[in-house]
């Protein structure tokens, strides 16, 4: 197929993938926001979503407070922040109509109008209490796009480069989240059983929608050393950095089959995952947890441009 | 639909009862059924354009235009004879120029006219096939004449309107087409397929590579070449996913560079190549024409067409039909009177009120004269500018075209109709698909059918009878 197609795919995917991170993200940080004996003195819920986003230098650039109204306008909305959930979708939009006829109906129909359905949210009057019918919104337009792709696409290499663009997004998402709340996983780092902390995790599984899902695996409290092994570790977590990466490999293996060839993509992904198979949480957290994640952001981003040297350009 | 003598014509019959016995109400539902349909692919191909891009839906009259067999022969073979002319044209006047040296067509026409490329002299295209898709627009003035209106040499479009129209017709009126034996259409990207392979370069492979060249999703014909390309199974390509590498032509794809041997390119020749031709295009092949004139790759159409669908070459196409095949031509021009020349001139200028009278370069219905429309100020005028320039015009009379049965706001009635068939030259014979887009001007009296100006289209049947 054609690089650009596959490049279009790969985007399309990329930028639903990053819009549903974003919600997932607002939707934490205002739940914790909201209840101020929660956050911890001199701690700014609202900057830390900047961080996360990594979108902290564009804000202040337009922005003088890291405020409610202002965070939100600018990841939710802003045409001026190119990875604002508006921009992504718009920019997901773009991508799928330049390959409108390598998309099904269903996938096409489900990112059009989520598109034209968003103008009913960018009101000047919108207020907190629709942040959370904004978020189910956001959420629902990434499970329709991600569904319809599952059940329509032919299994060719056009829905590989698509699914391509989930991983890869979905693996430094997660990334990052917890590299910018890490310091929260530190055991020691505060006095723990004021009850802090424990709502600060909980905050976390539910950015990456996993409050219901350590239950069931851990049927323990919420335990620092355990989110963050739920979160990098454990493969049976849809949005954990293990996860990604076996999905990865298994559609980068999918692709050279049908190419008959390997290529830097599939070694680099497999060296990847091999360090995500072979290492302990405790290693993780002996090691340094800042230094391993950021080891792994840039290894992802090494993957994303290998893939597009192989067979986006 | 009705002959001079008031019966029904032949081929009509089968519609004609249909209609007789179908109340208005179910023609209505029908072809509110039927612009349901046309709207979910209309709403398909629309999404292309912006937030008003509804609007490029053409209408669709649900009553199709019928041709009989006979009558289609003997089209077809008028059609065909024009386009072996207008190749032959095109290959003698970028080589030996037979033509001008003979007198039929004056050299100035050819040499200061802006269609003619003078990059193109000297170069040799495969098979000599410079236009291997022409849309030649068609009129009828009564029972036994056709008028050849326009040769589109260059990026004809319309032919999705062709296929599109019949799936819809299929769908709606199943038992017309029970009742009557229509030539089916949907053979048509084959006979494209096979025609564009036919003259790839004698350096590609068996099975040769092809590709549709287009300038991307804001074109307004972008559904068309999106929808041939899905047709066809052929890549759809824009300029950026091209590259030349020493006079090749490849496609940068997932498993590397692959090599293209034909472009069925719908873009305009100013835009093809930046090295060659406006160094602007951004939407264009760096070193297309260089592989082209190696002789790596085929465009089709060729560089340089245009002069042959030239609106002051038009006229003389009765004399280079007859130059190059032999033979008086099949179909007839409209009588047209060049202006450059002073006895018509003279009879132009003592008509004026019966003519239309156009520029030779105009396009769009600019700087033209409707002479019975007209007002006695205007004529006069047009006369003066006429008198000043004659060189620049050319003049028809007003034609009465035929009429068809079509079904608007008040009911069925008659309106003025247009066809365009597609005709495919390859290297090994000409293929042309039974039917083309019929155009119908949709508002009473109107004898324009463009689309921006209240133009509709229909299905065209070519019966067995």
């Amino acid at each position: 197929m054609l690089s650009r197609t596959a490049e279009n795919l790969f985007w399309m995917s990329r930028y639903v993938e990053r819009a549903e991170s974003l919600a997932r993200i607002l939707y934490a940080t205002s739940r914790i926001a909201a209840t101020p004996s929660l956050t911890r003195e001199g701690s700014n819920e609202w900057e830390s979503a900047l961080r996360t986003a990594s979108v902290l230098d564009e804000f202040s650039e337009l922005y003088d407070e890291a405020n409610e109204a202002n965070v939100l306008e600018f990841l939710a909305f802003s045409p001026e922040n190119p990875s604002s959930i508006r921009s992504c979708l718009e920019r997901a939009r773009i991508n799928a109509r330049a390959v409108r006829t390598a998309l099904t109906i269903e996938i096409w129909e489900a990112i059009n109008s989520s598109w034209i359905e968003l103008r009913k949210f960018e009101r000047s009057d919108f207020a907190s209490r629709d942040l959370s019918r904004f978020i189910n919104w956001v959420k629902e337009v990434s499970v329709r796009v991600d569904g319809s792709a599952y059940r329509t696409m032919l299994r060719n290499d056009a829905f590989y480069f698509s699914r391509l663009g989930v991983y890869l997004e979905r693996a430094d998402n997660t990334a990052r989240i917890l590299d910018v709340k890490y310091h929260i996983l530190l055991p020691e780092s505060e006095p723990v059983g004021g009850g802090v902390d424990y709502y600060q995790w909980s905050s976390l599984l539910r950015a990456v929608s996993a409050h219901t899902a350590y239950h069931w695996i851990y049927r323990d409290a919420v335990k620092p050393w355990n989110v963050a092994d739920l979160l990098i570790l454990r493969r049976e977590m849809p949005r954990s950095m293990a996860r990604c990466y076996e999905n990865m490999v298994n559609v980068l293996d999918a692709i050279a089959r049908a190419y008959g060839r390997q290529g830097p993509s599939q070694r680099l992904v497999r060296r990847t995952h091999g360090q995500l198979l072979n290492v302990r949480i405790d290693d993780v957290f002996q090691n340094g947890m800042h230094e391993f994640l950021s080891g792994f952001i840039d290894d992802n981003n090494a993957l994303g441009q290998a893939i597009t040297d192989q067979y986006l350009s | 639909m009705w002959g001079k003598d008031g019966r029904c014509r032949s081929g009509y019959e089968a519609i004609d009862a249909f209609l007789q016995s179908t109340t208005p109400e179910v023609l209505a539902s029908r072809r509110a059924e039927a612009e349901l349909l046309f709207r979910r692919i209309g709403i398909t191909f629309a999404v292309y354009g912006e937030a008003n891009s509804e609007e490029r839906i053409i209408p669709f009259d649900i009553i199709p235009r019928v041709i009989t067999r006979p009558e289609w022969d003997s089209l077809s073979a008028g059609l065909e004879q024009r386009a072996r002319a207008i190749n032959a044209f095109l290959a003698d006047l970028y080589g030996p120029r037979e033509i001008l040296k003979a007198g039929i067509v004056p050299e100035e026409l050819i040499y200061a006219n802006p269609a003619f490329r003078p990059e193109m002299m000297g170069m040799k295209v495969p098979h000599d096939i410079y236009v291997p898709i022409a849309g030649i627009d068609i009129v009828r003035v009564d029972a036994d004449t056709f008028y050849v209106l326009e040769d589109n040499a260059r990026t004809p479009s319309g032919v999705s309107y062709m296929l599109e129209d019949r799936e819809i017709m299929m769908l709606l009126f199943p038992e017309l087409f029970s009742r009557m034996k229509v030539a089916p259409v949907d053979i048509y990207p084959d006979e494209l397929l096979a025609t564009l392979a036919s003259i790839a370069p004698a350096n590609a492979p068996g099975v040769p590579t092809a590709a549709l060249l287009t300038p991307g999703p804001y074109n307004s014909a972008y559904y068309e070449h999106s929808f041939l390309a899905d047709r066809l199974g052929i890549e759809l390509v824009e300029g950026t996913d091209l590259f030349v590498d020493n006079e090749v032509v490849y496609m940068r794809t997932t498993q590397g560079p692959q090599r293209v041997d034909v472009i069925y390119r719908r873009l305009d020749d100013d835009f093809l190549d930046p090295l060659a031709f406006r160094p602007d295009s951004a939407l264009g092949v760096p070193g297309l024409i260089a592989a082209y004139r190696a002789g790596n790759v085929t465009l089709a159409n060729a560089v340089g067409t245009g002069i042959a669908d030239d609106k002051a070459i038009y006229s003389y196409m009765p004399e280079i039909v007859r130059f190059y095949t032999g033979s008086d031509a099949l179909l007839k021009n409209v009588p047209t009177y060049r202006c450059r020349e002073a006895e018509s001139l003279s009879y132009v200028l003592d008509h004026l009120p019966e003519l239309v009278v156009k520029e030779v370069h105009g396009s769009g219905g600019y700087g033209m004269l409707v002479g019975p429309a007209a007002d006695k100020k205007t004529i006069d005028e047009f006369a003066k500018r006429l008198k000043a320039k004659p060189d620049n015009y050319i003049a028809q009379p007003t034609l009465s075209l035929t009429t068809t049965p079509t079904f608007v706001e008040q009911g069925i009635a008659p309106r003025h109709v247009d066809l365009r068939p597609f005709v495919l030259t390859g290297a090994d014979k000409v293929r042309i698909v039974p039917g083309g887009l019929t155009r119908v001007a949709l508002k009473e009296g109107s004898l324009v059918v463009n689309s921006s100006q209240g133009g509709g289209t229909k299905d065209t049947w070519i019966v067995d009878v």
